[in-house]
C-alpha cells in the first residue's frame, strides 16, 4: 500500500486505500504532538505556504503546526494583504510564490474547483483547505479519524450530518469519505438548503432532526454559513434553531452512545445548544486535536510523492 | 536460462537443495538453494535462544541488575527482540523492566531521498526515559545509520542517564561510528549480501538467521 498523490484536492478522488492509509499514518503522527518536544525531522528543509482567500483560524493554525511539528518552514499569506488585492490573478499569485521554490501549498478560496487550476498550473504540491462549496478534505478527515478513535471502526457506522447541506464542502467530504469507507450517511436540514440529487452521492435524505438522532451512531452540526447566504434561505435563525438545532432534550432521543461532532465554528444556541457543546457526547474539541495529526500526515505524505 | 532448470527440480544435482521442495537433503543442512543462489542458515532457532539469553545476563552484568533499566527495540524486529529479552530477564530476576517501541521512519537521513514516503508507525514510550539507562534493541547491525536515527529519535523523549545497544547480528560494514554493546553473534558479509532474522511472531515461520547473496 504506497501514496501516489502529489496532491490533495479532494476525498471525491481518492480511493479506500488512500484514506485509510491517511488515517492510518495519522495515529502514529498522533503521538508526536503529545510528546514534551513536540517535533520530528521528516520535513527538514521543506517549505509550505498557506494561500487563505478567505477568513480561517482554525484550519490554517492547524495547518501551519502541523508543517512546523514535522520541521518544515511556513509562511502564511492572507488574501486581504496580498497582492491579489492589487488585481493580480490566483494563478499568477501562486506562480510567484512557487517561483521562491516552495514544496507546497495550501490553499483556501471561494471559487469551487480553484484547487484544481492551481493543480495543473504549479509544479508544487497543492493541498485543499476548502475550495467554495465543494470540497474541504482534510476536515472531513480530522472527522473520520474521531469517529475512528471513538467507535474503532468506520464501516457500519450510521452518521447523520446536520444542516446546510447546500453550501458545506466538509458536508460533501464527509460523504465522500464516509461512504467510501463504508457508513451510512443521512443528511438533514431545511428543504431550501437541501442540494437537489444529493441522493446521487450515496445518502439518505431526512427532514426530521428527531429521527435521525434516534437512527444515528454520529451526528455531525454544520455550521450555517451566514456569509453565503446572499437570498432569504430561512425565515428566522430562531426558526433554525427550532427544528434543526441540537440541545440536550433532543438529544436524550437518540441513543447513549451517540456523539456530537462540528467543524467549527459554532454559533452557539444556533446548531448546538452550549450543553450540548460542552457535555460529555460532543467531540469537538478532539477534531481539532486530530485536526492536526491528519494534516500532518497528509503533508508527509504529499510532499514524499514525485510525478 | 539455466537457473529455470535448477528451480524446477529437473535437474537430479539440485533436487535436494530446492527451496520449495521445504527440506534439505544430503549436504550441509545449514545451506539451501533458492533462486540458483544458496542461502546460509547462520543461526537457528536454539543458537537464537540461547544468544538471547546470554546477551540478558549481559544486559544484567553490565549494568548490576534492573535499577532504571529499559528496554526499547527499533520496529519490527528490534521489538520482538526486546520483549524476548524482558522475558529472559524476569525469568533471570524476577523483574519486569519497562519496554518501548521506537519507530525511526521520521528520523530517516533518506528520507527526502526516497520517492514514496514508507509507512510511519506508532511510537509507544509510556514512561518517562529520563534519567533512566536505556537499552536500544534491534535485529540487524549494519551500516549504523538506523541506529543513529533511534538516537536522535530517543533524545527527543528524553535524557536517558545512558544508552546502550543490543543487537542480534552484527554484520558490520559500518558507516558512521556507532558500536554495539551486546552482541548475539558477529557474521562476516560482504556489503552486498542480504542478511535477514527471521522471527516467529512477526514472520510466521521458525526464528532463524540466514544470509544471501
Amino acid at each position: 500500500m504506497s501514496w501516489k498523490h502529489k496532491h490533495l484536492l479532494g476525498l471525491e478522488n481518492l480511493s479506500r486505500q488512500d484514506i485509510e492509509l491517511i488515517l492510518q499514518t495519522a495515529k502514529s503522527f498522533k503521538e508526536v504532538s503529545s510528546r514534551d518536544i513536540k517535533k520530528v525531522p521528516a520535513l527538514r528543509g521543506k517549505t509550505v505556504v498557506t494561500l487563505f482567500f478567505e477568513a480561517s483560524t482554525r484550519t490554517r493554525i492547524s495547518f501551519e503546526l502541523a508543517a512546523k511539528r514535522l520541521s518544515a518552514d511556513t509562511l502564511n499569506i492572507a488574501a486581504n494583504v496580498s497582492s491579489t488585492s492589487k488585481g493580480e490573478t490566483l494563478l499568477d499569485t501562486a506562480r510567484n510564490i512557487e517561483a521562491m521554490n516552495v514544496d507546497a501549498m495550501v490553499v483556501r478560496h471561494s471559487s469551487s474547483g480553484s484547487v484544481f487550476l492551481l493543480a495543473q498550473g504549479l509544479k508544487c504540491s497543492v493541498v485543499n483547505a476548502g475550495d467554495g462549496c465543494r470540497e474541504h478534505p482534510t476536515q472531513a478527515l480530522s472527522d473520520m479519524f474521531t469517529l475512528q478513535e471513538k467507535f474503532g471502526r468506520i464501516e457500519g457506522l450510521k452518521v447523520g450530518i446536520i444542516g446546510d447541506i447546500l453550501h458545506s464542502r466538509v458536508a460533501r467530504s464527509n460523504i465522500w469519505g464516509l461512504t467510501k469507507l463504508g457508513a451510512k450517511v443521512t443528511v438533514c436540514g431545511p428543504a431550501t438548503l437541501m442540494p437537489r440529487g444529493i441522493e446521487a452521492l450515496g445518502t439518505d435524505v431526512c427532514y426530521d432532526l428527531k429521527k435521525v438522532l434516534k437512527q444515528s451512531d454520529a451526528v455531525i452540526a454544520l455550521r450555517l454559513q451566514k456569509e453565503r447566504q446572499q437570498d432569504k434561505f430561512l425565515p428566522s435563525m430562531r426558526e433554525y434553531s427550532c427544528l434543526f438545532g441540537i440541545n440536550q432534550a433532543k438529544l436524550k432521543e437518540g441513543s447513549d452512545h451517540l456523539i456530537v461532532m462540528h467543524p467549527g465554528p459554532t454559533n452557539r444556541g444556533v446548531e448546538v445548544s452550549a450543553d450540548v457543546a460542552d457535555g460529555k457526547q460532543s467531540v469537538i474539541l478532539d477534531q481539532v486535536t486530530n485536526g492536526v495529526a491528519v494534516r500532518m500526515a497528509v503533508l508527509y505524505l504529499v510532499l514524499g510523492t514525485k510525478s | 536460462m539455466n537457473h529455470r532448470v535448477a528451480e524446477g527440480g529437473e535437474s537430479p544435482a539440485s533436487a535436494g537443495f530446492c527451496e520449495h521442495a521445504g527440506e534439505t537433503r544430503g549436504q550441509d543442512p545449514m545451506i539451501r538453494i533458492r533462486n540458483n543462489m544458496p542461502i546460509v542458515k547462520i543461526m537457528d532457532q536454539e543458537a537464537i535462544r540461547r544468544a538471547v539469553l546470554r546477551m540478558a545476563h549481559e544486559i544484567l552484568e553490565k549494568n548490576k541488575g534492573v535499577d532504571h533499566l529499559a528496554l526499547v527495540g527499533i520496529r519490527t524486529r528490534g521489538v520482538i527482540l526486546a520483549q524476548r529479552l524482558k522475558k529472559a530477564i524476569k525469568d533471570i530476576e524476577a523483574v519486569e523492566v519497562q519496554t518501548g517501541i521506537l519507530d525511526i521512519t521520521l528520523y530517516r537521513d533518506d528520507l527526502t531521498l526516497v520517492g514514496t514516503k514508507p509507512l510511519v508507525r506508532e511510537t509507544l514510550i509510556d514512561f518517562d526515559i529520563t534519567d533512566l539507562k536505556i537499552v536500544l534493541v534491534d535485529d540487524v547491525f549494519f551500516t549504523g545509520r538506523t541506529i543513529r536515527a533511534g538516537l536522535d529519535a530517543l533524545v527527543d523523549f528524553g535524557r536517558p542517564a545512558s544508552i546502550q545497544l543490543a543487537v542480534l547480528v552484527d554484520r558490520g560494514h559500518r558507516e558512521l561510528p556507532i558500536r554495539a554493546d551486546f552482541v548475539g553473534k558477529n557474521i562476516p558479509t560482504t556489503k552486498t549480501q542480504n542478511v535477514q532474522v527471521i522471527l516467529g511472531e512477526s514472520d510466521g515461520k521458525t526464528d532463524e538467521v540466514i544470509v544471501e547473496d
